[in-house]
């Protein structure tokens, strides 16, 4: 039998239990049933500190921040790759890995302020998003092979947003148009709409709290082109520009008149649908605009399967 | 001449020099000037026509040694962090970073601001999330509703009603946050680690406050 893909999964403070992408943990854990990766949350994970901490963090407190995950999986989990799910989290733990490698100073100062936590970093840990391992270690293939139930009908606008894409983005694909995200709902038997516009567009990000109206504006043309390219629902990798273009189309509406109603989901719950998951496994009941095409496969009963 | 919000070391290190002061105490600042002026950050700015200054003006700003107009613009502190200008600078500046680290800079300086929403809610956020080790959602949200006093962090609360009751019935947003939410088992370690961190950067940079 083929050994078992096993990572130090750093799920991020969104994907807790009733926070804000509860769901997104949800349908992670279940594709990932299915696809037989096993996740070990890095045991005491903390806060990146996301890109919006800045004003209070300074530089180092950053790293350090990061770095305390790193030196947790090493101590605990060692071997595995650290794989985030959040966009913020893999864009911070990246950004600290890469100038942790490249600065001994850096290091040294980060390994001085660890050591306050009993800590060490030893430079061994990789850091990867779940797109990543999904697409590099398991490959197209292996991800088309357990769908029982394609997603035939449903068109798709494939939001793939800022921190999954830029500035690390996905090895091979480009950041004005990556196409993983299409290719990975064509896998799964959906439509792909390539030619949604507002692709890599910004929510506005954590700014969707403190520039509401500005961040709208953004979420508006997110949106508007999903409807002009026919989608029925848009699909994300990032937990925050799942919130921000989900919750917000009641907001616009009310202000601008617009009857926006388009369902935002996870690329995670596209895959636990088609691979059979029963809707709440699938994170289906997480949402405030309810994704109801999808769920209509969910519930499907499929004839009996091979084997 | 020199800045009144440097100490005496600081003032007399830098003068009227504000390149070199941002080449040496701001994050990514020695990248500041390997910019070209081609203003392709400018054109790339999801928030672009909301800035006083876009990153193209803040650079010659700080080239041009205008020290107080680029350390109280609010310009810094529109960045979204989508990386965009990053990715298409044709001279590969760090150009997210170099704003957050302008913004951390004026902040420490006093200079940020202070009614700058984005400000206030960077602060509240680095402080949320290092309090526990992981970011309380519902204090966090709350705080920035209250931030403009009580009166109105209620009507904010009453205005954003629907998206809160919609998220609690999804399973989304967890009441009990209030008294007590997610944490770290190691608080105690998080918190001498992240003294220790402002310190040794302080001892770097020459931080004198």
């Amino acid at each position: 039998m083929e050994k078992k893909r096993a990572y130090a999964f750093y799920p991020g403070c969104s994907s807790q239990l009733r926070a804000s992408a509860s769901n997104y943990l949800v349908s992670v854990q279940t594709m990932c049933r299915y696809l037989d990766v096993k996740l070990t949350p890095i045991p005491d994970w903390n806060c990146c500190g996301a890109s919006i901490g800045y004003a209070g963090s300074g530089e180092l407190a950053r790293h350090v921040m990061n770095a305390r995950n790193f030196a947790l999986a090493e101590r605990h989990l060692p071997g595995q790759d650290i794989v985030a799910t959040c966009a913020a989290c893999w864009l911070g733990a990246r950004e600290t890995k890469e100038k942790l490698d490249a600065s001994a100073q850096l290091l040294a100062d980060t390994n001085e302020a660890l050591r306050e936590a009993g800590l060490r970093y030893q430079g061994r840990a990789e850091v990867r998003h779940m797109v990543e391992v999904l697409i590099e270690d398991l490959g197209y293939e292996g991800l088309a092979q357990p769908v029982v139930k394609p997603l035939e009908g449903i068109k798709f606008a494939g939001y793939v947003g800022c921190q999954t894409n830029r500035p690390f983005g996905i090895a091979g694909e480009s950041f004005e148009n990556p196409m993983y995200l299409d290719r990975l709902v064509e896998t799964l038997g959906g439509e792909a709409l390539p030619r949604y516009e507002q692709k890599v567009t910004c929510c506005g990000g954590a700014l969707a709290f403190s520039e509401p109206e500005k961040s709208q504006k953004q979420i508006r043309q997110i949106v508007e082109a999903a409807y002009d390219a026919g989608a029925d629902m848009i699909v994300t990798p990032c937990p925050l520009c799942q919130a921000n273009v989900e919750i917000y189309q009641d907001e616009i509406n009310r202000r601008e008149g617009t009857r926006f109603a388009i369902p935002v989901t996870y690329y995670s719950q596209l895959m636990a649908v088609a691979y059979g998951a029963t809707p709440k496994e699938a994170g289906l009941d997480g949402h405030l605009i309810a994704p109801k095409k999808l769920h209509e496969i969910a519930v499907k009963v499929v004839p009996a399967q091979k084997g | 001449m020199g800045a009144a919000d440097l100490d005496p070391a600081a003032r007399a290190r830098y003068g009227t020099d504000f390149l070199r002061e941002v080449e040496e105490r701001v994050e990514e600042g020695q990248w500041v000037k390997m910019c070209m002026q081609c203003g392709v950050c400018a054109g790339s700015c999801p928030f672009g026509p909301h800035w006083e200054h876009s990153p193209q003006k803040i650079f010659m700003m700080i080239r041009a040694g205008e020290r107080e107009a680029v350390l109280r613009s609010d310009a810094m502190w529109m960045c979204t962090s989508c990386y965009n200008c990053v990715v298409r600078c044709p001279r590969k500046l760090p150009i997210t970073q170099i704003m957050h680290g302008l913004a951390s800079y004026a902040e420490r300086l006093g200079l940020a601001p202070k009614m700058q929403p984005t400000r206030r809610w960077s602060l509240l956020f680095w402080h949320n999330c290092t309090r526990t080790g992981r970011v309380n959602e519902l204090r966090l949200t709350l705080g920035l509703y209250f931030m403009g006093g009580f009166v109105a962090g209620l009507k904010k609360a009453w205005a954003m009603r629907r998206i809160g009751f919609g998220l609690l019935r999804a399973g989304r947003l967890n009441p009990f946050e209030l008294l007590r939410g997610h944490e770290c088992r190691d608080k105690a370690g998080i918190r001498r680690m992240l003294a220790k961190a402002y310190e040794l950067e302080a001892k770097r940079r020459g931080f004198t406050n």
